[in-house]
């Protein structure tokens, strides 16, 4: 029962919590040519139907994305093979509003997409990108509009991501991205994998705990 | 300057301010289900890490169950190999798990509530973006991908970035015939789906403290719909009332010791809001979403937008094989379903039995009652509303998220037009990659089923609109 909780708070398990190690992978540019997928509020189930989170990995999904979409447009830029070693998506407003599944960002990077670049995008998808290492920056309307049309022309084109900077570079010209202070830290330092860092001081967790009414079974 | 309830919540478990700036913020309740879980669990695994609060995870199953057959092992070997999954980890790592053989089997986000696990001031996470839901109970309860369930289960933790608070007041009465479904998808309306971006919702005004547990469920639920990770309710006597006596509230003396901790966590009255937004209840309508995001609603007795300027209303009406300018009421259905974490529970069905009583189903409709737990279904029986939908025509089957989503046997064939009490009309959504989702409160849906086409409810109840 979970008012007989608070005797568990400290399962034996936890010592070892602290010895966890994650090692850091830092993520401060992205280099490589862009793929544009136009539209407002693509949600996640069109950047991966459902039926392809019935698995128990997340291998094979990059093979799936937008495959509903893909069906019924022929001339969808992920069927297109100017693209297909691109690293920067570009996208609109509110890009992988919906369902809070990884999936979406998961086939994104196992499809070779290393950051997204667009007007918006909803929070949950933005959270689970991060915590994949994945970047997601947002530019102006105009911006965004002005890189697919070059992206468009020239597929080829080469766009250079700095976090650190916080510019994207494209065509000799460089326009500022915008960033959370903490997700760009997160991503610059390798946080982005947060398990390290949350195991880091566990002590203090179990103070925090031990107070909350509810744990203590009032 | 008073606090409201997500300040007071943030504060108390707030672990520390981590190096990147965010909050590493303690999870008090963790729910877990089938589909976003194994990855998590095998990450674990790789790490060699256990669940630090196995006592504060509890896992059933709700995604891939089939609501005919469910005998094991599934017909679909994929559904089979996650639930094994599921039941695997969870005996590997000490969490109970709810599974088909269980009276506490259900949807997820119906179970908690039902079992008194969601209280008020917690902070709650699950692997689904629909755990907004919970704060209809005045919890803090956050949608989350895989990775994040791993963090959650290895540190009962999640490094978040601070939340605004919207208060949206729905103030005055609803009309006979009007649901907190309708209430919702015209705030989702309003605001557009991506108004509540880095917000809270805080629901309030008469409208919403009138209403009981299970409509407060309802709209908190379809917060994320409008871009709000979280939304709740300030805990009241309602709450207290609904919560008393549930298998995992406090019980005797604890339970009013919880009572008077959960009256000082709701918001102060001169608390600081970051927005307030203003809704005239009166004025609210039955609502149907016409377009492919929850936001592209009317009301019944309205016409569909017009393509006009925007490629948006184009792209949605040529989907939706609808006409800009026709009037939505009269637009023919095929399917009918009543269920999802939105409008499952026990009061919807009897709303929707209240309408199907005595009448049929028009033929060429298929329409299911799903309830959203063994629960439901088990009072739903006691009270014979399964034999009302059965006689009128309806499939009555087992507890599971079904329809809402493409992931077990319940699916739309082809360009399938469904009248739906489910809260996404995504494209692909419910399983055809052409199929097309009508948003509608329960009622709603069963007075489509019955005239074969969307209809104002409250002419079938008789109620004067
Ligand atoms: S009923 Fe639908 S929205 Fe709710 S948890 Fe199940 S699939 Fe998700």
């Amino acid at each position: 029962m979970l008012s007989s909780v608070s005797c568990l708070l400290f399962p034996a398990s936890f010592e070892r919590r602290s010895e966890v190690s994650v090692v850091p992978s830092c993520v401060d540019r992205v280099e490589g040519t862009g793929i544009p997928v136009r539209g407002d509020n693509i949600d996640t189930d069109r950047i991966i139907p459902a039926r392809f989170l019935k698995a128990i990995t997340f291998d094979g999904l990059g093979d799936h994305l937008f495959e509903d979409d893909r069906a019924v447009t022929a001339e969808h830029p992920f069927s297109n093979p100017a693209y297909q070693h691109a690293r920067v998506l570009l996208v609109n407003e509110n890009f992988g509003s919906g369902s809070s599944r990884e999936h979406a960002p998961q086939a994104l990077k196992r499809w070779g997409i290393e950051a997204c670049v667009g007007e918006s995008f909803s929070e949950i998808f933005r959270g689970n990108s991060l915590a994949i290492g994945l970047a997601c920056v947002t530019v102006t309307y105009e911006e965004v509009d002005r890189l697919m049309a070059a992206v468009e022309r020239t597929p080829s084109m080469r766009l250079v991501l700095s976090l650190r900077d916080r510019t994207l570079e494209a065509a000799g010209r460089q326009v500022p991205v915008g960033i959370e202070g903490s997700v760009r830290d997160a991503l610059l330092t390798g946080t982005w994998d947060a398990t390290g860092m949350l195991v880091d001081d566990f002590d203090v967790v179990r103070g925090v705990a031990s107070r909350i009414p509810y744990i203590r079974g009032f | 300057m008073g606090k409201t309830l997500l300040q007071k919540v943030w504060d108390l478990h707030t672990v520390r301010r981590l190096p990147t700036g965010q909050t590493q913020l303690f999870i008090g309740l963790h729910l877990v289900h089938e589909v976003t879980t194994p990855q998590a669990f095998d990450m674990l695994r790789a790490r060699g890490i256990t669940v630090a609060f196995p006592d504060r995870t509890f896992a059933t199953t709700d995604h891939i169950v089939p609501t005919l057959d469910q005998g094991r092992p599934f017909q679909d070997p994929l559904a089979e190999a996650m639930l094994s999954a599921l039941e695997r980890n969870c005996a590997e790592f000490g969490i109970p798990l709810w599974n088909l053989d269980s009276d506490k089997q259900g949807i997820v986000h119906v179970i908690g509530p039902e079992l008194g696990l969601t209280q008020p001031g917690m902070t709650i996470a699950c692997g689904d973006s629909h755990t907004s839901t919970h704060g209809a109970l005045g919890a803090v309860a956050l949608g989350i991908g895989t990775s994040q369930v791993r963090d959650v289960l290895a540190s009962q933790c999640l490094p978040i970035d601070p939340l605004k608070v919207r208060r949206i007041a729905v103030n005055g009465e609803l009309d006979a015939g009007v649901f907190a479904k309708d209430v919702v998808l015209e705030i989702i309306h309003r605001l557009g789906v991506q108004g509540g971006v880095g917000h809270a919702y805080e629901y309030g005004g008469s409208a919403v403290e009138g209403m009981t547990i299970d409509e407060r469920l309802t709209i908190c639920n379809m917060s994320i719909e409008g871009g709000a990770r979280v939304g709740y309710v300030n805990p009241d006597q309602t709450t207290f009332d609904y919560l008393r006596g549930r298998p995992f509230a406090p019980a005797g003396d604890a339970f009013d010791r919880a009572v008077s901790w959960w009256r000082s966590i709701a918001s102060d009255a001169d608390a600081n809001y970051d927005d307030v937004v203003e809704i005239d209840a009166a004025a609210i309508e039955p609502r149907v979403t016409w377009g492919i995001n929850p936001g592209q609603s009317v009301g019944v007795s309205e016409r569909i937008p017009s393509a006009g300027s925007t490629g948006a209303v184009a792209e949605a009406l040529e989907f939706m094989g609808l006409t800009g300018g026709a009037p939505i009421n009269g637009t023919k259905i095929d399917v009918a379903f009543v269920g999802s974490c939105t409008n499952s529970r026990l009061s919807d069905l009897r709303e929707a039995a209240r309408v199907a009583k005595g009448q049929r189903v028009a033929p060429h409709v298929k329409a299911l009652v799903v309830p959203g737990s063994q629960a439901v279904r088990a009072a739903a029986e006691r009270e014979g509303l399964d034999q009302v939908f059965r006689d009128a025509g309806f499939e009555w089957r087992g507890a599971g998220c079904s329809m809402c989503l493409a992931m077990n046997p319940d699916r739309l064939e082809g360009r399938e037009v469904c009248a739906s009490s489910s809260n996404r009309n995504f494209k692909g959504r419910q399983g055809s990659p052409t199929g097309r989702t009508l948003l509608m409160s329960p009622a709603m849906v069963v007075a489509a089923a019955i005239a074969g086409e969307v209809t104002d409810v409250r002419e079938a109840l008789a109620v004067q609109p």
